[in-house]
């Protein structure tokens, strides 16, 4: 009777779990627009739209990919589109692989994707494009064959630039210093890896020692024992820096939790509501400031760049350029798309935005 | 009916509908039409045949694994180090494509790695009897995924787009409709269900996994039988190493984490015991389309991925429970009529 019981109420549980997915009615089908001039000339700013829109991110129950997706839903939205958020189960290219067949059945006129491999997704997105369906990347980009446009959140060399300054001036200008980062297939990472590494050729940097490069694979857990290792590798490590936001919150957490706040110090780039505890200037915190940008910012701009994608006001080719409603994104609002190093095109958020005790308390209660 | 005998093995004939209707595998049809029912009604995308065809390739790279596993997991035996062997195959195959080997010879050699890799698993089972293999194959699950780790350090190797057939492999469709994957997946299936059900080795199988001391006196080497299962899992490693790799026209070593779970949950909700000697076939290819087209449904309404893997696991608790139930049940019925 008991196992009756527990049966049914199994039953019971999952039937109201599909019931609950369910009445998340397919809103994506009825809506096919793939004529893209008459959509243009419909737009108060040209940004009017009645097409689909896919965001795939890195994985799900990551906070700043929430922040990112969220961006781009809200200014889709707002111009009459519909957007579908997909979120793979594990950060890998395979489980993109498998939302991007999923956007590619719903019938989306539009993929913006965080890549979480450069080379991986190729085949897939090339049968998107087959299809029709306007490709572009934002956060960490595919490569340049498999997208029109790279939503760039900032210039490598800008970020690389900010982060080796950073540690310079932490470091007091000489010392062992170690990276942080996340998986080691993560495009954007290590982009800026390699830029730190290029900026550390001036000899202003010749007295930094970097003692090498570790992965977290973006989990906190695995980030918190590599910190550990770090610290088991060189005693005399000055500074850490996590140019991760899981990283860099599980970094600062080992550091203040054994008392080497003021002996090794962090930064990098990090999320400002879950840095708020460990950002200050004295020996009981450890990360005195670190940098990011917005991502509901960076998703706003992919999803102007997207509509505009669609809209055909932009190609995605070099030189290009568009307007975007909020002037608070770029130059007056104004955008331009340029060469990438990796062969392609991309448009530049802006530079990093540097989070310090004056301002990281009114920013942790934004993101 | 009784027998003559007065024995009680009649009481089996007398309920045998109920029987029918207690398999596991009509329960599995149930489900899986009610899946295919729930997933018509949220999303009018999803009953299409191109469609389902893209999902069945999807979820098939997986389920090239659950052929050998059902063997596995028959003789009552377990092998966690499949997904490391996708891995280090396909990292094989990346190596020996980009050192210069023509395509067809790089596949031949990564298949050859992953028989291999199952062969080193079938041998140290065999020589360390008292070895359990759950153990054994998380050592070499880390082993290989270690040893392709440090040939790749990292990186990817690519370029298999530059073959166009290999591609096709997994992208391509016969007739436009048809993928090539499916059908190559339709014609393993076939065999390993014959081999399962109406072959000697099958039989021995079942024999092996119901009680492997009777099965070694009544003259059944069982060594070499799991040798030989061991070097199939690999195999299809090898086998399901290929479709990655044609998938994403690279490959590195961090691919097919998870797969041996995907592969081993898709078996346990096809009916086949974990304890070993009972299991369908039918079942488990039933379980594979099922959790696949589950996830497609899901997918195509934009349900989160976690959401799915609750009702996976809700799923996957179901297949352990209810024969537990069915058991319990006749269990009482024997035990009144004694």
């Amino acid at each position: 009777m008991k196992k009756i019981f527990g049966l049914v109420l199994c039953l019971t549980m999952t039937a109201s779990l599909l019931a609950g997915c369910s009445s998340k009615t397919d809103n994506t089908s009825s809506n096919k627009a793939k004529t893209p001039t008459t959509a243009a000339t419909t737009g108060g700013d040209g940004y009017a739209t009645t097409a689909t829109y896919a965001i795939i991110v890195k994985s799900a129950g990551n906070p700043y990919n929430q922040k990112e997706s969220e961006g781009y839903k809200q200014v889709i939205e707002a111009n009459g589109g519909k957007c579908v958020i997909q979120e793979p189960k594990s950060a890998t290219a395979e489980d993109q692989i498998t939302c991007i067949n999923n956007a590619i059945s719903q019938g989306v006129d539009c993929i913006a994707i965080a890549a979480n491999d450069t080379d991986a997704l190729e085949p897939a997105l090339t049968e998107a494009k087959n299809q029709g369906i306007h490709v572009l990347s934002l956060d960490s980009a595919t490569n340049a064959n498999s997208r029109k446009v790279f939503v760039n959140q900032a210039g490598t060399t800008q970020i690389a630039q900010a982060l080796m300054d950073a540690i310079l001036d932490i470091s007091g200008g000489s010392g062992d210093w170690a990276v942080l980062s996340a998986a080691s297939t993560a495009t954007n990472q290590n982009a800026w890896i390699d830029g730190m590494k290029t900026v550390m050729q001036d000899s202003k940097y010749s007295k930094l020692n970097l003692i090498g490069v570790y992965y977290g694979d973006d989990e906190y857990q695995a980030s918190c024992d590599q910190t550990e290792a770090i610290l088991a590798a060189d005693p005399n490590i000055k500074v850490i820096c996590a140019p991760t936001t899981v990283g860099i919150m599980a970094a600062a957490k080992v550091l203040q939790d054994k008392g080497l706040s003021g002996k090794v110090k962090l930064t990098g780039l990090g999320l400002p509501s879950e840095m708020a505890d460990y950002i200050g200037d004295d020996d009981q915190h450890s990360c005195p400031y670190m940098f990011l940008w917005n991502p509901i910012q960076l998703g706003n701009l992919a999803a102007y760049a997207s509509i505009s994608l669609v809209n055909g006001t932009i190609t995605g080719a070099a030189d290009q350029s568009f307007t975007v409603p909020d002037k608070t994104l770029g130059d007056n609002g104004s955008y331009k798309i340029t060469a990438a190093a990796d062969g392609g095109t991309e448009i530049i958020l802006g530079a990093p935005f540097k989070f310090e005790p004056s301002n990281i308390a009114e920013w942790a209660k934004v993101y | 009916m009784a027998g003559k005998s007065g024995r009680v093995i009649s009481a089996e004939q007398k309920f045998s509908l109920n029987k029918f209707l207690f398999r596991w595998e009509t329960f599995l049809v149930i489900v899986f039409i009610a899946v295919n029912i729930m997933n018509i009604t949220i999303s009018n995308r999803y009953w299409s045949v191109n469609g389902l065809f893209n999902a069945t390739n999807t979820f098939l790279c997986v389920a090239f694994l659950t052929l050998p596993m059902c063997f596995v997991l028959l003789i009552g035996e377990i092998d966690i180090s499949v997904g490391s062997q996708v891995a280090l195959s396909a990292v094989i195959l990346g190596v020996s494509f980009n050192a210069g080997c023509p395509m067809w010879l790089s596949l031949i050699i990564a298949v050859a790695v992953g028989a291999l890799c199952g062969l080193l698993n079938g041998i140290i089972l065999v020589t360390f009897h008292e070895l359990n293999p759950m153990i054994v194959t998380l050592g070499t699950q880390i082993l290989f995924r270690g040893i392709a780790e440090i040939i790749l350090k990292d990186q990817a190797t690519g370029g298999f787009t530059s073959v166009k057939w290999f591609s096709k492999l997994y992208w391509g469709k016969v007739g436009g409709v048809v993928p090539i994957m499916f059908l190559v997946f339709v014609v393993c299936a076939i065999i390993f269900g014959v081999v399962m059900h109406k072959s000697t080795f099958g039989r021995r199988m079942f024999a092996v996994g119901s009680n492997q001391q009777a099965a070694k006196y009544s003259g059944i080497h069982i060594p070499k039988m799991r040798i030989i299962i061991y070097t199939l899992a690999g195999l299809f490693s090898g086998i399901c190493a290929i479709f990655v790799a044609a998938q994403m026209g690279s490959a590195r070593p961090n691919i097919g984490t998870g797969y041996e779970m995907d592969a081993i949950g898709m078996c346990v909700l096809g009916g086949v015991l974990t304890d070993g000697g009972k299991g369908n076939f039918i079942g488990a290819m039933i379980a594979v389309f099922l959790l696949g087209f589950l996830e497609y449904g899901l997918g195509l309404v934009n349900i989160s991925s976690n959401i799915m893997m609750v009702v996976k696991g809700v799923l996957l608790i179901f297949a352990v429970m209810v024969p537990n139930l069915k058991f319990g049940k006749l269990h009482k019925r024997d035990s009144e009529t004694v």
